[in-house]
C-alpha cells in the first residue's frame, strides 16, 4: 500500500483542537516530481495539514511518512515555506541572514556560519531574483520580496520535498511568475512541492495534481481529472453544519474540563 | 454586545449563596495562620499581643486593618479589569514609576510651604509621577519596532532608578533620615495613622467606584476593544481612566505593601477569582473579598510579629489564596477539572457498556432462531468488544448493577433490566443516527465510522438529535433504531486516540449497506 | 565641578569598572529577552532569585560561594517553570502568571531574609539598590594588585555571557526569530529558553551584591531596546547594546558625583544614576536615531510635504497659464488655491524662487522657463495617471484624487510606461491636453 519511494504519504491523519477535528481522516500519497496544489476554503485545515506533516501540531491519530520514514528521520529532506505573517518582520536581521537560517540544521550546534554558507544563501537569493537585496533589513522588503526571501530559504535547504503555505498570497504578479518558474525548475530537478493555493483560476496552469480539502479530502488526483466543477462545489459548498455543531458542543464540554 | 460577551462568560444559573462558598477555605486558612502564630513562639507577651490584635483592642490596629482591607478590596476590583485587558503587569511598571514622585515631593515641598512628611503631599507626588509613567509607556509603545513588554520594562527600571537616586539625596536632608520613605518600597503598615486610613479609604472607594460605575463600558473595553470603538465608546479615554485607577490604587498601596509588591495585590486576587467563576460581576466581588481577606490577615500577622515585613506577609497570604483557588476553584480549579473529566469518562463507560450489551443481544437475535433468543451476554464477549481492561469492565458492571440498569444472572451472564434496556435503546439510536450522518454526509469510510461516532455521541444535545432525525428521515429512516451500518467487530477496536500502529492491521472493511 | 578633582582611580575607577561589568553582563542576554518579547521575565527572575539567595544564606551562613549560585539558578528556573505551569494548567495569561510567581517568591525571600538577618549581615535594601560605592572596600590580593572581589565576580559573568552568546549565536537567533523553523531544524526552542533563564538568573544574582536589582533589570532591557532603535543587524545590536550599557555606567557614576553637587548635596546612589542615564540615552535614541528617531522622521515628513506643496504650486500656476498665458498670481490667491496657510505658501515660494522656478514681482509670482518645464512634467504625470486609471476602469469621479497623490512619485520612465499602457490620447479624461515630454526636462527632486 505504501510506496516507500513516495515523498509523502499521509494515512488516516486526524488533527483536533480540544477534540474538535480540524482535519479528519485525511489520506493521500504524493508521487515524486509533482507539483501538488492543496485547494480548499478558509478554515478547511490546509495550514494545519502542513504543520501536522512536520509534527508542529500534535496529531490525534494517523501516520505520516516522508520518503518512507517518519518526518524526524528525513527532516533534512523537507523544506518549509511558512506564511509571511508567522514571523516578526521588525526583527534585526538582514535578508541574507534569514536565508542562511535554512542551513543552520546542516551546520549543526555551536559551529559558526562560514563564508561558503553565506555564498550558498546568496546564490539562492539570486535564483529568486533578489540577489541585490541581500543586505537589506527584512522590514524594508515588500510583500513579494518577503515571500521570495522565504522561498530562497527553502531553496538553500536543498530539500527534496517542499511544503509551502500560501506562497502566492498577496504578492505582485512578477513575484508570482518568479515563484512559478522556480517551482517548475524544481520539478524538472525531480523535486516535489506541496503548495497551498487560493486562486482557482491558476490551479490548472500551475499544478500537476491537486488535493481538494475541506476538513476531509474531497477529491485527490491529477488536476485534469479531479479539478472539476462538481468536486469544487463539494469542496466549497455544503460545509458539514451538523458536524460542526456537534463538535462545537463537544468543545464546549471539553473546555470546562 | 450581549451575545458576544456571554460567549466568554457562559451564563449559568448559580445560586448567589455559592459566592460565599469559595471564600470559606480562605477564612479557614487565614485563621489557622493567625492561630499558629502565637503558639509557635510561645511567649506570654506575644500571646497577649496577639489577643489584642485579634480582638481589635488597639485603636491603631483597627486603623491599620481597616486601611489594608480597603486597599485589598480596591486592588481586587481594579485588578480584574487589568487582568482581563491582558495588562496584568502594567501595575508593576506604574508602581515603580511612583517612586521618583515621592522623592521629588519630599524635596520640593518645603519650598512650596508644605510639610514634606505629610502623606497627602507625598502621595500627590507619587500620583503625578505615576501619570508620567503612563504617558511614557504610551510614548514608547508607539515608537517604531518597540513592543509593549519593552515599554513596561523601560519605564519600570528607569523610573525606579531615578527614584532611588532621589531618595539617596533625600536621606542627606536633616529631616530625611527619619522620613520613613523606605517604607514606600517594602511597605510598613504599622506606621499608618487614622488620617492615612481616611485617605486610603477615600482613594480606595474612588478607584473601586470608577470601574463599578462604568462596569459595562469597562467590560466591553476588556472584551473587545475594536468593537467598543465601533460602537462609539471613547476607547482611549476609558483606557486612560483604567490606568488612572491603577495609579490611584498603587499610591494608596505604597504605604501598606510597598511598590515592589503592589503588583501582587493587583494581579493575584483577580487571577485567583478567575478560578471560581466565569462571570465578570462575580469575579469582581470574589477578587475584592480575597483582597480584603489578604489585607486583614496580613496586617494582623505583621502586627503580631513586628519584625516581619507587612507587605511580604500580605502578598504571601494572597499567594496562599491563589493556590487554594487554583486547586479547589469551582469553575476551573485543578480538582474540579479532574472530577469533571472523571465524570465524563464514567458516563462514557456506562454508555459503552449498555450499548455493548444491546448490540451483542441484537446480533445474536439476528443470527439465531427467535425461540433461542438470548438476552444475557457473557463478560468475556463484552471484553472483546472494545479496548477496556477486565478491571474497568467489572467496575462498570458493578456500578450499573447498583444503578439498576443491568443485573447479573446466576451463571454470571449480564442482562439489561427494563430501565437499562430503555436507556440502551436511546443510546444506540443516537449512535446509529450519527453514524449514518457521517456516512452519507461526510464521506467517511464505513469501517472507521464507529470510532468517530463514539467520540461525538456522548455530547449530542436533544436539538441536534432532532435535526439529525429530520435530515435522515427524508432519506429513509424513521424513529425506530436503524440497523447498524457495519458488522459488529469481535476484536477489540482501537479507540480514536490510539495511533494506527497500535491497532490491528487490516480491519475488516465490509461496505455492505453503505450508501455510496 | 571641583568634586571631580577628588576623583581617585583606585576608588572611583573601581566603582565605574564594577558598574560597567555589571551593565555589559546584563545587556548581553538582555538582547534576546527584548527580541523574544519577554523583557519582563528578566525583571521577574531577578526578583524571584531572592528566596534562593536567602536559602543559601540560611544553610551555609555565607554570602558567597557555590551555594548562592545554585540557589539562584534553582530559583530562576523555578520562576520560568512555575510561570509556564500556571499559564498552562490555570489558563491564566502569561503576564499574570509571571506576576503571581515572582511576587510570591520575592515576598517569600523578604520574609526569609528577615529570619536570616540574625545570622548573616544582610539588608534587603542592599539587594534592591546595591552599594556600588562599597566596591573598593572588599578586595582580593592579586599579586601586588588589590582587585575588588566584585570586579572578579562580575568579570567572570561577563566572560561567561559573552562566550554563551557567541557560541549559541546562531541558535539564539533562529529560535528567537522563528521558533517553528528552529525546532524543525533540530534546535529545541524550549531548551534554549531555559538556558537563557539560567544565564539571566546567574547574572542577576552576581550583580545583586554590588549593583543591586535595579541596575541589572534596567541593563537587561534598556540598552538592548535602545540598540533596536539604532541598528538592523543582530550582531551590531549586541555589540552596540554592550557599548551603550558601558556608557550609561560611566556617565551614571559621573553624574552621581556631579549633579547633586549642583544643588548643594553630596553624591547620590550610583546604581540609580546609571539606570537613569541608560533611560536618557534611550530617550535620545528615540528622538534622534537616524532611521527611526521621532525628530528625524518628523523632518523627513515635513520635507516631503514641502516638496509636494511646491509641485502642486507650480502645477497650479501651469494650469492657470493654460487658460491665461503669462499671468502673475498673488500669494494669497495661491494659498487659497492650494488649501494651505500663507506662511507655508511663502516658504514654498521662496524655495522655488531660489531654485529658479519662479519669478516674484509686485504683481505676484509667475513661472520661469525652467519652472514651466518642471511644472509640465508634474501636470503630465497627473493627466497620464488619470487616463490610465480610466482605462483600468476606475470611476472617473475618483481618478483626480488618486492622480493627485500618484503624480508626486512618478518619474520619466514610469510616465513613458503609463503612456504606452494608457489610452494614448493627447487629451486627459477631463478634456485637458496632456503636456508633451520635454527632453531638456530637469529631473524632479
Amino acid at each position: 500500500m505504501t510506496d516507500t519511494t513516495n515523498p509523502l504519504s499521509v494515512q488516516d491523519l486526524t488533527v483536533a483542537w480540544h477534540r474538535k477535528p480540524v482535519i479528519w481522516d485525511v489520506q493521500f500519497d504524493v508521487a515524486p516530481g509533482q507539483l501538488v496544489g492543496i485547494i480548499g476554503p478558509n478554515g478547511a485545515g490546509k495550514s494545519t495539514l502542513l504543520k501536522a506533516i512536520m509534527d508542529l501540531v500534535p496529531k490525534t491519530s494517523g501516520r505520516i511518512e516522508v520518503f518512507g520514514a517518519p518526518w524526524k528521520k528525513n527532516r533534512h529532506r523537507v523544506g518549509y515555506v511558512p506564511q509571511r505573517e508567522s514571523v516578526d518582520w521588525d526583527f534585526p536581521v538582514s535578508v541574507l541572514d534569514v536565508v542562511t537560517m535554512g542551513l543552520y540544521g546542516r551546520i549543526g550546534w555551536f559551529r559558526p556560519v562560514r563564508k561558503k554558507h553565506r555564498e550558498a544563501a546568496q546564490r539562492a537569493l539570486e535564483r529568486v531574483g533578489i540577489g541585490a537585496l541581500a543586505h537589506r533589513q527584512i522590514s524594508q522588503l515588500s510583500g513579494g520580496q518577503q515571500q521570495r526571501t522565504f522561498l530562497a530559504r527553502a531553496l538553500v535547504q536543498e530539500a527534496d520535498l517542499y511544503l509551502m503555505d500560501e506562497p502566492f498570497a498577496a504578492v505582485d504578479a512578477a513575484t508570482e511568475q518568479a515563484i512559478v518558474e522556480i517551482l517548475r525548475e524544481m520539478r524538472t530537478a525531480g523535486k516535489t512541492a506541496l503548495v497551498i493555493h487560493h486562486d482557482l483560476h491558476t490551479v490548472a496552469d500551475y499544478f500537476d495534481s491537486v488535493v481538494l480539502l475541506n476538513m476531509r479530502v474531497v477529491a485527490q488526483g491529477p488536476t485534469g481529472i479531479v479539478f472539476t466543477k462538481e468536486n469544487l462545489e463539494r469542496t466549497y459548498g455544503g460545509r458539514l453544519t451538523l458536524l460542526e455543531e456537534a463538535t462545537e458542543a463537544m468543545r464546549r464540554r471539553e473546555r470546562s474540563l | 454586545m450581549k451575545s458576544g460577551w456571554s460567549s466568554l462568560w457562559p451564563r449559568k444559573s448559580r445560586k448567589k449563596a455559592l459566592l460565599v462558598l469559595p471564600l470559606l477555605p480562605e477564612l479557614f486558612v487565614g485563621s489557622v495562620v493567625e492561630a499558629a502564630g502565637p503558639g509557635s513562639v510561645g511567649h506570654l507577651d506575644m500571646l497577649a499581643r496577639s489577643l489584642r490584635v485579634l480582638f481589635l483592642q488597639d485603636y491603631n490596629t483597627r486603623v491599620v486593618i481597616l486601611g489594608t482591607m480597603l486597599l485589598g478590596m480596591a486592588a481586587g476590583v481594579v485588578g480584574c479589569f487589568t487582568l482581563l485587558r491582558r495588562r496584568a503587569l502594567i501595575g508593576d511598571a506604574l508602581s515603580h514609576a511612583t517612586l521618583p514622585g515621592v522623592g521629588l515631593a519630599f524635596l520640593l515641598a518645603p519650598s512650596m510651604g508644605l510639610e514634606p512628611k505629610s502623606l497627602p503631599v507625598l502621595l500627590c507626588g507619587a500620583a503625578i509621577s505615576g501619570a508620567a509613567g503612563v504617558a511614557a509607556i504610551l510614548f514608547i509603545r508607539n515608537l517604531p519596532r518597540m513592543k509593549e513588554d519593552a515599554a513596561l520594562g523601560i519605564v519600570l527600571s528607569v523610573f525606579f532608578g531615578a527614584g532611588v537616586a532621589l531618595l539617596s539625596i533625600v536621606q542627606q536632608l536633616p529631616t530625611g533620615h527619619s522620613a520613613g520613605l523606605e517604607s514606600f518600597i517594602y511597605g510598613k503598615t504599622a506606621s499608618m495613622t487614622s488620617s492615612d486610613a481616611w485617605l486610603i479609604g477615600i482613594a480606595g472607594i474612588l478607584s473601586a467606584g470608577i470601574p463599578l460605575l462604568l462596569f459595562r463600558q469597562f467590560q466591553l473595553l476588556c472584551f473587545d476593544e475594536g468593537f467598543a470603538a465601533s460602537r462609539g465608546y471613547p476607547v482611549v479615554a476609558l483606557d486612560f481612566l483604567l490606568m488612572t485607577t491603577v495609579v490611584l490604587v498603587t499610591i494608596i498601596g505604597l504605604q501598606a505593601v510597598g511598590l515592589i509588591l503592589m503588583v501582587a495585590l493587583l494581579v493575584i486576587p483577580a487571577a485567583a477569582a478567575r478560578f471560581w467563576t466565569n462571570r465578570l460581576d462575580q469575579m469582581v466581588v470574589i477578587a475584592a473579598m480575597k483582597g480584603s481577606i489578604a489585607g486583614l490577615t496580613g496586617s494582623a500577622i505583621s502586627a503580631i510579629f513586628p519584625d516581619v515585613p507587612s507587605g511580604a506577609v500580605i502578598v504571601l497570604v494572597c499567594s496562599v489564596l491563589f493556590f487554594v483557588a487554583m486547586i479547589l476553584g469551582q469553575e476551573s480549579g485543578v480538582l474540579i477539572r479532574v472530577f469533571r473529566r472523571r465524570t465524563l469518562r464514567l458516563a462514557m463507560d456506562r454508555e459503552h457498556l449498555l450499548r455493548g450489551i444491546f448490540e451483542l443481544c441484537e446480533e445474536h437475535s439476528t443470527t439465531s432462531s427467535p425461540t433461542d433468543r438470548k438476552l444475557a451476554v457473557t463478560v468475556v464477549s463484552l471484553l472483546k468488544l472494545r479496548t477496556w481492561t477486565q478491571g474497568q469492565l467489572t467496575r462498570q458492571i458493578r456500578k450499573s448493577i447498583t444503578e439498576g440498569l443491568v443485573w447479573r444472572k446466576a451463571d454470571g451472564a449480564i442482562e439489561l433490566t427494563g430501565k437499562g434496556r430503555a436507556e440502551a435503546e436511546r443510546l444506540v439510536h443516537h449512535h446509529r443516527l450519527w453514524e449514518l450522518y457521517l456516512i452519507t454526509h461526510a464521506d467517511v469510510a464505513a469501517s472507521r465510522v464507529d470510532q468517530e461516532a463514539d467520540a461525538v455521541e456522548h455530547v449530542l444535545e436533544p436539538e441536534l438529535i432532532a435535526q439529525l432525525e429530520e435530515l435522515l428521515k427524508k432519506e429513509r429512516f424513521g424513529r425506530e433504531i436503524p440497523a447498524s451500518p457495519h458488522p459488529l467487530e469481535s476484536q477489540p477496536r482501537g479507540s480514536a486516540t490510539e495511533t494506527p500502529e497500535n491497532t490491528p492491521a487490516g480491519q475488516p472493511a465490509n461496505e455492505s449497506g453503505v450508501p455510496q | 565641578m571641583n568634586i571631580l578633582s577628588q576623583w581617585d582611580w583606585s576608588y572611583d575607577g573601581m566603582i565605574v569598572l564594577a558598574g560597567v561589568l555589571c551593565a555589559i553582563a546584563a545587556s548581553l542576554p538582555g538582547n534576546f529577552l527584548v527580541l523574544r518579547r519577554i523583557s519582563l521575565l528578566g525583571d521577574a527572575v531577578s526578583h524571584a532569585v531572592l528566596p534562593g539567595l536567602a536559602a543559601a544564606f540560611l544553610i551555609t551562613h555565607s554570602r558567597s560561594g557555590v551555594a548562592v549560585l545554585v540557589g539562584a539558578v534553582a530559583a530562576g528556573l523555578l520562576t520560568a517553570v512555575l510561570t509556564e505551569w500556571i499559564r498552562d494548567t490555570g489558563k491564566v495569561d502569561e503576564g499574570a502568571s509571571m506576576g503571581v510567581v515572582f511576587t510570591t517568591l520575592f515576598a517569600l525571600g523578604l520574609v526569609m531574609i528577615v529570619q536570616a538577618a540574625d545570622s548573616v549581615d544582610l539588608d534587603p535594601g542592599c539587594v534592591l539598590y546595591g552599594v556600588l560605592e562599597a566596591t573598593p572596600l572588599d578586595t582580593v590580593a592579586f599579586g601586588t594588585f588589590e582587585i575588588p572581589r566584585v570586579v572578579i565576580v562580575l568579570g567572570s559573568v561577563v566572560v561567561m555571557n559573552a562566550v554563551f552568546v557567541s557560541l549559541f549565536f546562531k541558535e539564539l537567533l533562529i529560535s528567537s526569530f522563528d521558533p517553528g523553523l528552529a525546532t524543525s531544524e533540530g534546535f529545541s526552542a524550549r531548551v534554549l529558553h531555559y538556558l537563557l533563564m539560567i544565564l539571566v538568573a546567574i547574572t542577576a544574582v552576581a550583580s545583586f551584591e554590588a549593583a543591586g536589582n535595579i541596575l541589572v533589570v534596567a541593563m537587561f532591557i534598556v540598552p538592548p531596546a535602545t540598540a533596536v532603535l539604532l541598528t538592523t543587524r543582530l550582531s551590531h545590536m549586541i555589540v552596540l547594546s554592550a557599548g551603550l550599557a558601558a556608557a550609561s555606567a560611566v556617565l551614571g557614576h559621573l553624574s552621581a558625583l556631579t549633579i547633586p553637587a549642583l544643588f548643594g548635596f553630596r553624591s547620590t546612589s550610583t546604581a540609580g544614576m546609571m539606570t537613569l542615564c541608560s533611560g536618557l540615552i534611550f530617550l535620545v535614541a528615540a528622538l534622534f536615531s537616524p532611521q527611526t528617531g521621532m525628530i528625524v522622521t518628523w523632518i523627513r515628513r515635513q520635507r516631503l510635504a514641502m516638496r509636494i506643496l511646491s509641485e502642486d504650486m507650480i502645477a497650479l500656476l501651469f494650469r492657470l497659464e493654460e487658460r491665461l498665458p503669462k499671468q502673475s498670481v498673488q500669494i494669497d490667491t495661491l494659498a487659497q488655491g492650494l488649501l494651505t496657510s500663507r506662511l507655508r505658501t511663502r516658504i514654498s515660494v521662496a524655495r522655488q524662487k531660489f531654485r529658479g522656478y519662479l519669478l516674484v514681482s509686485a504683481d505676484g509670482v509667475c513661472l520661469t522657463e525652467t519652472g514651466r518645464i518642471a511644472a509640465a512634467a508634474v501636470v503630465r504625470s497627473h493627466r497620464l495617471w488619470e487616463s490610465y486609471l480610466v482605462t483600468e476602469g476606475i470611476d472617473a469621479e475618483l481618478i483626480h484624487r488618486q492622480a493627485e497623490k500618484l503624480e508626486h512619485f512618478t518619474d520619466r520612465s514610469l510616465r513613458d510606461r503609463l503612456q504606452k499602457q494608457g489610452s494614448k490620447s493627447e487629451i486627459d479624461p477631463h478634456g485637458s491636453p496632456i503636456p508633451e515630454e520635454t527632453d531638456r526636462q530637469t529631473t524632479q527632486e
